[in-house]
């Protein structure tokens, strides 16, 4: 085992770090409270090439590998979730569209995402009756002559009202199985049929934008389909195995921002006459957070390195940290409260708005009940049962 | 960052999985039930190498890396605990502190003999009053000319039946305190220091524990580990590392638990299925899964540390203090998954269950696990603001 870290990957992690300190930590506050989506910062990130970490170079991105793009989402975590949110997104469309699209689709938006021209990228697979259950989507695609006509609502589509290219997941056939019916598109928001509805009022994540999808008769030109016709559910779990990964390291970035808050308060707070940090209770929590957060950053190493391996499939990891760091980091935030006291539940003290933000980690790109369902499919495999 | 196993590793986990299973794990629910010192095991075990594994060959160990030995102390301990512990005693707690703090001297009479398996080990740190308050001696050495005198009684000695070496820590100037304390290498065959009678325990019942009682120990001065002074460091460093040994153990307990629970829900039908087919099982064996990866990946980080000769002590006391505890959530469900037959001794699980109890007492408690990481943490805090 060696956790060092390669010099491209400490350069990426020391950039996203400076960045998220200057640029985004001043004004997190003001865009959780005011709902203000951080479209200039993702631009800045895109020419510093903080959203084309592991994107290859061909389009732009830095090619810097799954490992160098959770330290980087982890830094942009600990200063502002929400801004780090949809750079994980972004990551996501950009990574699967330069995997499974041609060349010239790669071409045409890959490198305009990297750079932030974009602004941002969007991943389109929820509807209104959709969430886990992946597969029995009703969004739907025909084809028309060199354009494919879509039609369909999808829901809690991050950055949607901004995205520059959306990755929309649609059946183009209801024969066979379900999920060998659906197709994955890259759609504009200027394509004719697109709306976006009214941004979600949102617990956390505030500054990060939430939308439905609306598609009614959404021409995509033909080109526009990402892989083959019927791909689209595999091209969506594999951007989804990815995701997990990010997801999980937001979580450690949240996790890491709430301990330090309460290690810091430990130290100042006195009762009876110590810092409270002196009592067992209130030491035995930092020790628990400390050491859950170890392994969580563990767990989601381990999965960026196998994912940047290439060498198989690696759901079963990516489901691992993405449940392991998501619950921890939900238990670390709310002992962070705790260890506030009534500081903690108000909103002049940071730590009220990790818990709001950490709270959806636990649900959005595959909820903690589907990748313990994951991890359990894959172990009896394994098991040959 | 690399979490493969290296070549060296792969093989030792190899043959200590090829002993395991067709030596160990015949025998263990009989030593068990017997309360019998598996002598031929031990035996074995020195014909591996595994009783001096990260020894130098020098010294006649098998100069293997520590991750290595966390590897094999799983393998064996997932068969039996109760050879877990013997092993983990005499590499970590005995070689390990000779291979630091011993001269060439007592290297060449000692360690070469201990880490052959010609000779066995043992540690004698606690005593009948004396337990997390290691500094609290109360077992005594006396200058008398060149010899110590030496007088006292510890307690839960591992190996003490059977032990034909104890590193002992006891006290020399109660006024020093912590600094008051002295090391020596104890000769269990010479006059003046006995073993007790072995404890009923309630779990890894075929490893021998019993106190020691000094009653004028003559020591002679080259017979002292490191400085006079100096024992409580060699103590607590001696610790550090067999928290890995320790964590690995609970590490294969829980493997052992977990398996078993995975082949028993293939196997029970219920409502017309596998067990195996139920979420409320499925997501149990997700849990166990995750968990167990947590906590190896802690055990190997602090191995890989200690490897480097990079500060770990924080890092082993998250890998005892999670691996221990994830140990007993692990147990406690895979017994749960067995529902009545989890309860019966024919079935291993009820063994797993005992053996795992005392991992969160042994070389430190959970509690002073939490202790030693919360310093650390609102150290480094301390050290930011």
């Amino acid at each position: 085992m060696d956790l060092g870290l390669s010099d491209e990957e400490r350069q990426i992690r020391d950039l996203a770090r400076e960045f998220a300190k200057r640029e985004l930590l001043p004004k997190a506050v003001e865009r959780d409270r005011d709902s203000i989506f951080p479209a200039d910062e993702y631009r800045a990130m895109g020419r510093l090439g903080l959203l084309g970490v592991n994107v290859p170079a061909a389009y732009g991105g830095s090619e810097a590998g799954v490992v160098a793009l959770t330290l980087a989402l982890q830094e942009t975590a600990e200063a502002c979730a929400a801004t780090a949110v949809g750079m994980s997104v972004t990551h996501m469309v950009a990574e699967t569209i330069a995997r499974f699209g041609s060349p010239e689709l790669a071409n045409r938006y890959v490198p305009r995402l990297v750079s932030g021209e974009l602004v941002a990228g969007a991943f389109c697979l929820s509807e209104p009756a959709s969430g886990s259950d992946a597969a029995s989507l009703r969004t739907t695609a025909r084809r028309e002559g060199d354009r494919y006509v879509l039609d369909g609502t999808k829901m809690w589509i991050t950055s949607g009202a901004y995205a520059g290219a959306l990755i929309v997941m649609a059946r183009t056939s209801a024969e066979g199985p379900k999920h060998r019916g659906i197709s994955a598109f890259v759609v504009e928001p200027s394509f004719k049929g697109f709306s976006v509805g009214k941004p979600e009022d949102k617990m956390g994540l505030r500054g990060s934008n939430t939308v439905p999808v609306i598609l009614e008769g959404c021409e995509v030109p033909a080109e526009n389909l990402l892989g083959d016709e019927g791909m689209g559910f595999r091209i969506a779990m594999a951007a989804l195995d990815g995701g997990r990964i990010t997801i999980g390291a937001m979580a450690n970035g949240i996790a890491r921002a709430a301990l330090g808050a309460s290690a810091r308060y430990a130290l100042e707070r006195k009762q009876f006459d110590r810092p409270i940090g002196d009592f067992a209770a209130i030491g035995d929590k930092l020790a628990d957070m400390a050491t859950g957060l170890d392994a969580a950053e563990l767990l989601v190493w381990r999965a960026a390195t196998l994912k940047q391996a290439a060498a198989g499939r690696f759901s079963r990891e990516a489901a691992m940290a993405k449940v392991y760091a998501t619950e921890h980091a939900k238990r670390v935030c709310d002992e962070a409260i705790q260890i506030h006291g009534g500081y903690g539940y108000v909103r002049e003290y940071l730590v009220e708005r990790y818990l709001r933000d950490v709270r959806v980690t636990t649900i959005f790109e595959g909820t903690t009940e589907v990748q313990k369902t994951v991890i359990a499919r894959e172990v009896y495999a394994r098991s040959g049962g | 960052m690399d979490f493969a196993l290296t070549e060296e590793q792969q093989l030792v986990q190899q043959s200590a999985r090829q002993f395991a299973d067709g030596k160990v794990a015949p025998i263990a629910a009989a030593i068990d039930r017997e309360h019998r010192y598996p002598a031929e095991l031990v035996a074995e075990m020195a014909q591996m190498g595994f009783l001096g594994m990260c020894v130098p060959e020098k010294w006649g160990g098998a100069e293997m890396d520590v991750m290595s030995y966390a590897i094999a102390m799983e393998e064996v301990s997932r068969a039996c605990a109760s050879t877990g512990v013997i092993m983990s005693v005499n590499n970590s707690l005995v070689c390990d502190p000779l291979m630091r703090f011993a001269t060439d001297a007592q290297k060449k009479q000692w360690l070469t003999p201990l880490a052959k398996g010609e000779l066995l080990g043992c540690f004698a740190l606690s005593e009948p009053g004396t337990g997390s308050d290691a500094a609290a001696q109360t077992c005594t050495a006396v200058r008398d000319g060149d010899d110590w005198i030496i007088n006292g009684t510890k307690n839960w000695i591992t190996n003490g039946p059977q032990a034909d070496v104890c590193i002992l820590i006891c006290m020399n100037d109660r006024s020093m305190g912590s600094r008051g304390i002295v090391s020596f290498i104890v000769d269990m065959h010479r006059d003046g220091v006995r073993s007790g009678k072995p404890e009923d325990k309630l779990g890894i019942r075929a490893s021998g524990t019993s106190s020691l009682m000094f009653e004028d120990y003559r020591a002679k001065d080259s017979e002292r580990l490191g400085e006079v002074g100096g024992g409580f460091k060699v103590a607590m460093s001696t610790l550090d590392g067999g928290r890995i040994g320790i964590a690995s153990q609970a590490i294969g307990i829980a493997r052992a638990a977990f398996e078993a629970a995975v082949k028993y829900s293939q196997e029970r039908k219920a409502f017309g299925a596998p067990i195996s087919d139920l979420q409320a099982i499925q997501h149990k064996i997700a849990d166990m899964a995750t968990e167990i990866d947590a906590a190896r990946l802690l055990t190997w980080r602090a191995a890989s540390l200690k490897q480097r000769k990079l500060p770990f002590g924080k890092e082993s006391a998250m890998a005892k203090l999670y691996a221990s505890e994830m140990s007993a959530r692990v147990v406690h469900q895979a017994l749960q998954v067995h529902g009545g037959y989890g309860y019966v001794t024919e079935f291993a699980v009820e063994r797993h269950y005992r053996d795992q109890r005392i991992t969160e007492i042994y070389e430190g408690t959970s509690e002073i696990q939490r202790l030693v990481i919360a310093r650390s943490v609102l150290k480094e805090f301390a050290a930011k603001v």
